[in-house]
């Protein structure tokens, strides 16, 4: 558990930087990005940052590896099926719950 | 434009945003064992997969502020894309004072529908259209944590997962329909697998583990697969 003071300090650094990402260029730049490699390299961003922050941390994520590997499987194939957010993220808790519950 | 319609076309954002929020509420109330704490981040940032690096940097024994801000760098960064494109289509009306203020309302969901108007953006609708998800992301926060606090473990243990859950949403769709996509994720994921369980790399921490492997991953689809329109993989539609 950190302490207030430490709190304080990442939550600055964190708003500071996230803030000034969004402002300076909205009051300083006018031109669009021309170059096709970084508009691709910040558009492949969101998935990489995503996939690397769930896989493998997924599986340690609850009790038992089984229920976390599970619920990494069955969010997929909910998914893949076309469901929403907010459904996929139902299925995967409840497949924590019944795996956790029965194991 | 007035600030009610802007109101009106978040009311759908705010809704996800809540959503969303409540399973980061979960998490971060857990992480910081407070609610106050864990809505104050939410409140500040209005950011999802940056706030859940930065929680888990913060919640790491060996996560340090450069690590910290590093990572928000480079999860934030298209928003700077956003911002100068967003930039063009404002009103003169926008003077640099309004642009300070209002520019935490830039995300992915906002950008889309501010850029979707056939009108030029004034102040006011901008301000109307980022009022609901600012509540709904800071309330979700808060429902979030503050059940965190009152549900049984079990039930919380298995709440966790809800936001990796929207991760996978958000990820696997434009996978399943952009090669590359598919290929920069598998990329992603591999070398997050090293990174939990290689001698040596794993005794890097985990914030920059995420950047690593994201970066890297990003670079090679980037130089190999360019994207034409970024409508291509529907950054839009990613987390915030």
């Amino acid at each position: 558990m950190i302490d207030f003071k430490t709190y304080i300090e990442f939550l600055a650094v964190m708003t500071g930087v996230t803030y000034l990402l969004r402002a300076v260029p909205f009051v300083l730049l006018k031109k669009e990005l021309k170059s096709p490699f970084w508009k691709s390299f910040l558009a492949y961003i969101p998935y990489t940052v995503l996939s690397a922050m769930t896989v493998p941390a997924i599986f340690y994520a609850t009790e038992s590896r089984l229920s976390g590997i599970l619920a990494l499987v069955t969010a997929v194939i909910a998914s893949l099926l076309g469901r929403g957010l907010v459904v996929v993220a139902i299925v995967a808790c409840l497949t924590v719950l019944g795996v956790d519950f029965f194991f | 434009m007035k600030f009610s319609k802007g109101v009106k076309d978040g009311l759908p954002i705010g809704v996800g945003y809540f959503a969303v929020s409540f399973a980061f509420g979960i998490n971060a109330g857990a992480a910081l064992n407070s609610w106050l704490l864990a809505t104050f981040i939410s409140m500040t940032n209005l950011t999802s997969a940056g706030q859940f690096a930065g929680l888990k940097i913060m919640s790491s024994a060996t996560g340090t502020l450069i690590e910290l801000a590093i990572a928000s760098f480079f999860i934030n960064l298209r928003y700077s894309l956003m911002a100068i494109s967003l930039s063009q289509k404002v009103s003169p009306s926008f003077t640099t004072s309004k642009r300070l203020l209002l520019a935490t309302g830039i995300t992915d969901e906002i950008y889309a529908v501010s850029m979707a108007q056939t009108e030029k953006v004034n102040p006011l609708y901008f301000l109307g259209l980022m009022t609901l998800p600012y509540l709904g992301w800071s309330g979700g926060t808060l429902t979030g944590a503050v059940c965190g606090q009152i549900l049984p473990d079990m039930v919380v243990n298995a709440l966790g997962v809800a936001l990796y859950g929207m991760f996978i949403a958000i990820v696997v769709p434009p996978m399943k329909s952009h090669r590359p996509t598919l290929i920069a994720v598998l990329i992603a994921i591999a070398l997050s697998f090293a990174f939990y369980y290689a001698p040596v790399l794993k005794e890097v921490s985990s914030g920059f583990a995420i950047i690593i492997c994201a970066v890297v991953a990003s670079l090679i689809c980037a130089a190999l697969f360019p994207v034409r329109d970024s409508s291509e993989t529907a950054a839009e539609e990613a987390a915030k």
